[in-house]
């Protein structure tokens, strides 16, 4: 008698998964299987007239490889990220530890970490904007670097290499470094404080402390940030899209992979832009076992 | 880095200060570099357009409303902008805070035979973004007729895993199955205890929750983009990036100030009210430390 109510009741379990299980297939599996499949047929507009669908096997990979447009917008991307990774994991292991060192007392902890958290929730878009508008030719930084005699004439950021890859990756470390040093916060604050303390009492210093003892154990969360941190760089689109308006300029060396999907589906040229997603949906799926492997191993 | 030049627990007090100071003085720098841009921007969105061709000016003006006077009644529909992103963005934070309530619900009351299975491809799948499965989710809205509308924009936020994982999560640190026994002792349907019971309970999950899918939604970009196409059912980042490719210079900036200044501070506004329980939602959602 009892039993079988219990039963009655775990039905309810299945119920319950419906919504998200329908929506899950139709929505998310669904796409990825017709997106795996265009990338296997010819399928683009010329002008007005419609080529394909043709079965061409792997003609779209080799077209892209050796085209060179996916090796090159895939370094820059990966440059890109590189540039934003590195100066956001350094300092916000720095806050970090900062934050968590019972021996600092800082004051107005608060205060910091809602600043710091502020630009993640700013809209990409708007942000590139403003800076678009900020390091214009004739824009407001432009115009205090002159006012305070740095440079004699405009600093032309929208024209060179290194200062359009640097903005696109210092606004990407901005509005990603909050959220890394809470994430690494909450990594340090689960470390044993008698560890600490032992190690004091060994007389270590604090920086012996942070590179022999909070850096070792906070390697899973640090692989953890590292890995989801270059599933969204891999993704890194609205930054750059907005600031160069779409073109990657200066010769399409801020050009990343999401600007080149979003060019060949604005253009409905699906086979190309099948097998580029076919790439991401690849290295995706592999970051993300390494994710799955870390949070697992930590629950 | 930090140095300190004494070894052993007599580190004394000099040194710590010394780190103080310094942590201080980074931190400063941070905070700075952290709210100068959105300073500028204010300060800009206050200055009329001859004001702002003469140069920058750490000093408001008094132009702010008349800017966003001109803004509203310019060439981009700014405010249906607004409204569409409004509704978007509260819809896909309802359906995603209440339908991953139930996912997580399912699998954290319920002992079925696919349980753990479910859960452990949730999590695998927690990290597929959308953007890469893109070309097939357009065809497909082609296929069913919604391509210009809301619904592929609002619906698939059913499905949202992170948010799922969280609800999980927090289910696992504040919901007793004991609660639930009794709601059934006394005669409540499942759906009935998952409403009345279980729902309230997961207030603070689902406000949190509901804060973040809001603010992802309304910063989205790149399927928007691709699924509408009316003017007027645009959102607003599609029209900041209308905004980009127009030829800019021959806009008054003061109205491209004001409408950045109109897509970036009402999030502001928000977060500073809801700051507290925003930053304490971001460590429970990532890796537990």
């Amino acid at each position: 008698m009892k039993k079988s109510k219990v039963v009655s009741y775990n039905k309810w379990g299945y119920i319950f998964l419906i919504p998200f299980t329908v929506v899950f297939l139709v929505f998310q599996l669904i796409p990825m299987v017709t997106t795996i499949y265009n990338s296997f047929f010819e399928n683009y507009r010329s002008g007005l007239m419609q080529i394909g669908p043709n079965f061409v096997g792997l003609e779209n990979y080799v077209t892209i490889i050796t085209n060179g447009d996916l090796p090159t917008y895939f370094a820059n991307t990966m440059i890109i990220w590189v540039m934003c990774f590195i100066p956001q994991i350094v300092i916000s292991l720095v806050l970090g530890a900062w934050f968590t060192d019972p021996s600092l007392r800082l004051r107005f902890q608060t205060f910091f970490k809602t600043v710091i958290y502020l630009p993640n929730l700013i809209m990409a878009s708007a942000f590139s904007m403003l800076f678009f508008t900020l390091f214009a030719d004739g824009g407001p930084i432009n115009s205090i670097l002159m006012q305070a005699g740095i440079i004699g004439e405009p600093y032309q950021f929208m024209s060179h290499v290194w200062s359009v890859r640097g903005l696109i990756a210092f606004m990407n470390c901005l509005m990603w470094f909050g959220n890394t040093t809470i994430l690494l916060m909450a990594g340090m604050l689960g470390i044993d404080p008698a560890l600490f303390e032992a190690a004091q009492v060994d007389g270590a210093t604090a920086t012996q402390i942070f590179s022999k003892i909070t850096l070792p154990l906070l390697k899973p969360i640090l692989i953890y940030v590292m890995v989801t941190s270059l599933i969204g760089g891999l993704q890194l689109f609205d930054v750059p899209q907005i600031l160069t308006n779409g073109s990657g300029d200066p010769v399409r060396s801020s050009m990343t992979l999401i600007m080149y999907l979003n060019k060949h589906l604005y253009n409905k040229n699906y086979g190309l832009g099948g097998a580029l997603s076919v790439f991401m949906i690849i290295v995706t799926a592999i970051l993300s076992y390494i994710v799955f492997k870390v949070t697992n191993s930590r629950r | 880095m930090t140095e300190s030049k004494t070894a052993g627990q007599n580190e004394n007090g000099a040194s710590v200060h010394a780190r103080r100071v310094l942590a201080y003085v980074v931190l400063i720098l941070v905070t700075v570099l952290c709210l100068f841009w959105f300073y500028v921007l204010f300060i800009n969105a206050t200055r009329s357009n001859s004001e702002l061709k003469r140069g920058f000016s750490a000093i408001p003006s008094v132009y702010l409303l008349e800017n966003l006077n001109n803004m509203i009644h310019g060439t981009q529909p700014v405010l249906s902008g607004l409204i569409n992103s409004f509704i978007i963005a509260v819809s896909s934070a309802a359906l995603s805070t209440y339908f991953s309530a139930m996912t997580a619900y399912a699998i954290h009351a319920y002992d079925f035979k696919f349980r753990r299975f479910m859960f452990t491809f949730i999590l695998m799948i927690m990290m597929i973004p959308t953007q890469i499965t893109a070309l097939g989710f357009l065809q497909l809205i082609g296929n069913m007729g919604l391509d210009d509308s809301f619904i592929p924009l609002i619906v698939p936020s059913v499905a949202t895993p992170a948010v799922f994982f969280y609800m999980k999560q927090y289910m696992d640190s504040t919901l007793p199955l004991s609660l639930v026994e009794a709601a059934r002792i006394d005669g409540a349907g499942e759906f009935r205890t998952f409403n009345q019971i279980v729902m309230p309970l997961m207030k603070p999950a689902l406000a949190v929750q509901a804060i973040f899918s809001f603010v992802y939604s309304w910063n989205n970009y790149f399927v928007p983009a691709l699924v509408l196409h009316t003017d007027t059912k645009k959102t607003l980042p599609i029209l900041i990036a209308q905004l980009r490719s127009a030829d800019w210079l021959k806009f008054d900036m003061g109205q491209v100030y004001a409408m950045i200044a109109f897509s970036i501070f009402p999030v502001i506004l928000v977060y500073l009210v809801l700051s507290k329980s925003i930053v304490g939602g971001v460590t429970l959602g990532g890796v537990k430390g």
